[in-house]
């Protein structure tokens, strides 16, 4: 087999398989890759884990096309990176097709009634999971809320919220570097 | 033209998303449901809860629906929309790709810069602030019905949000028996 076909695969495989997305890969992910096939060492695949987390775009995406880059340059990455994609568009796309003909059913939107409410507790519900790893504490509990009212209520982009944010961090921090 | 439109709108959404599938939710739903109407709150809705049970990023999943769905409503024939489904996934990958491959040696070697570290405290409670916002655009009447004219479904969608919150958050159920359960309730009770 191919050093690109095997790639491909073995993401697909990690796309196919992990349920709850983004982080939830990255075991599998680090079993597969550095464990089994040993296409990267436990630095380096530590490293394209922590590069992923601060550079933009979805995180398994990033990982995959990171992963495949470091290993075969960039025809890697970006076979990597639709390796992991594609079980994703393929379910997606027939559910699609599915759902235009079923989308009227009367019994399938009882049962959406009944998710509704639920996929909304379902976003709430990491938020306050998330709140540790991000530090929250009094003292920044503002931003957050802030930034949500910005949002929901005055209808700012939240593309808005991110560039401010991160043109405010880095000022913050020469502020805090200059001052020591 | 609804191709280019797509394929620029998922762009921009690839590009500032920071924070994982839960942060692109409120970017997605900014551009998609708010801007664009391409898609309705309920679909929008509909669909975070079948990414959530199907495999694969949420970003993606939502990429691929939208793709679709959009081009069928704006009238297109359904070989086309299958074609901009994949083209909306694959404009969502492509612009963290180039910057990735660019700057990744750059970002190995300063992993631990301060500069990074900065901007991301400040990110972080950001992109939590998206996620509160996106939770708070979806409780409308579309979602939970309106408390005065169909004071039923109403109060039926406040339960299941209190259980599915409860559920999940303190009795750590899996998201999917969430939906499934929920499914479920729906199809007994309405």
């Amino acid at each position: 087999m191919s050093i690109y076909s095997d790639l491909f695969l073995t993401f697909s495989k990690i796309g196919s398989f992990t349920l709850g997305g983004g982080y939830a890969m990255v075991p599998v992910m680090e079993r597969e890759i550095v464990d089994k096939k040993g296409w990267l060492t436990q630095e380096e695949f530590t490293d394209i884990l922590v590069v992923a987390q601060s550079t933009p775009g979805l995180f398994a995406i990033d990982m995959a096309s990171h992963i495949g880059y470091k290993y075969r340059g960039v025809l890697g990455g970006i076979v990597g990176a639709l390796g992991v994609a594609l079980p994703s568009i393929v379910i997606i796309l027939l559910i699609a097709l599915l759902f235009q003909s079923f989308k009227d059913n009367i019994y399938v939107e009882k049962i959406f009634m009944g998710i509704r409410p639920c996929v909304v507790a379902l976003i709430l519900t990491p938020c306050f999971r998330m709140a540790k790893s991000a530090k929250i504490t009094k003292y920044n509990c503002w931003i957050p809320i802030v930034c949500a009212l910005l949002i929901s209520l005055f209808g700012v982009s939240p593309i808005w919220c991110i560039i401010v944010a991160g043109i405010v961090g880095f000022i913050y921090g020469k502020y805090l570097t200059t001052r020591q | 033209m609804i191709f280019l439109q797509l394929f620029i709108t998922f762009s921009k959404i690839g590009i500032f998303n920071f924070g994982g599938g839960y942060a692109m939710i409120s970017l997605i739903q900014d551009e998609v449901v708010n801007k664009h109407h391409w898609l309705t709150t309920t679909e929008f809705t509909d669909i975070i809860a079948i990414s959530q049970s199907t495999p694969g990023p949420i970003g993606i999943n939502a990429a691929t629906y939208t793709g679709y769905t959009a081009v069928i409503n704006a009238g297109y024939p359904e070989w086309a929309a299958v074609l901009s489904a994949v083209m909306t996934s694959l404009s969502i990958m492509w612009l963290p790709f180039i910057l990735m491959i660019s700057i990744s040696k750059y970002l190995i070697r300063h992993k631990d810069s301060l500069a990074v570290a900065n901007i991301f405290t400040m990110l972080r409670p950001t992109v939590l602030g998206l996620i509160l916002a996106a939770a708070i655009m979806l409780m409308n009447v579309e979602n939970f019905g309106s408390p005065t004219d169909s004071t039923f479904e109403f109060i039926v969608s406040c339960t299941i949000f209190i259980l599915s919150f409860v559920g999940t958050r303190m009795y750590k159920v899996h998201p999917i028996l969430m939906i499934l359960l929920c499914g479920l309730a729906g199809l007994i009770i309405y």
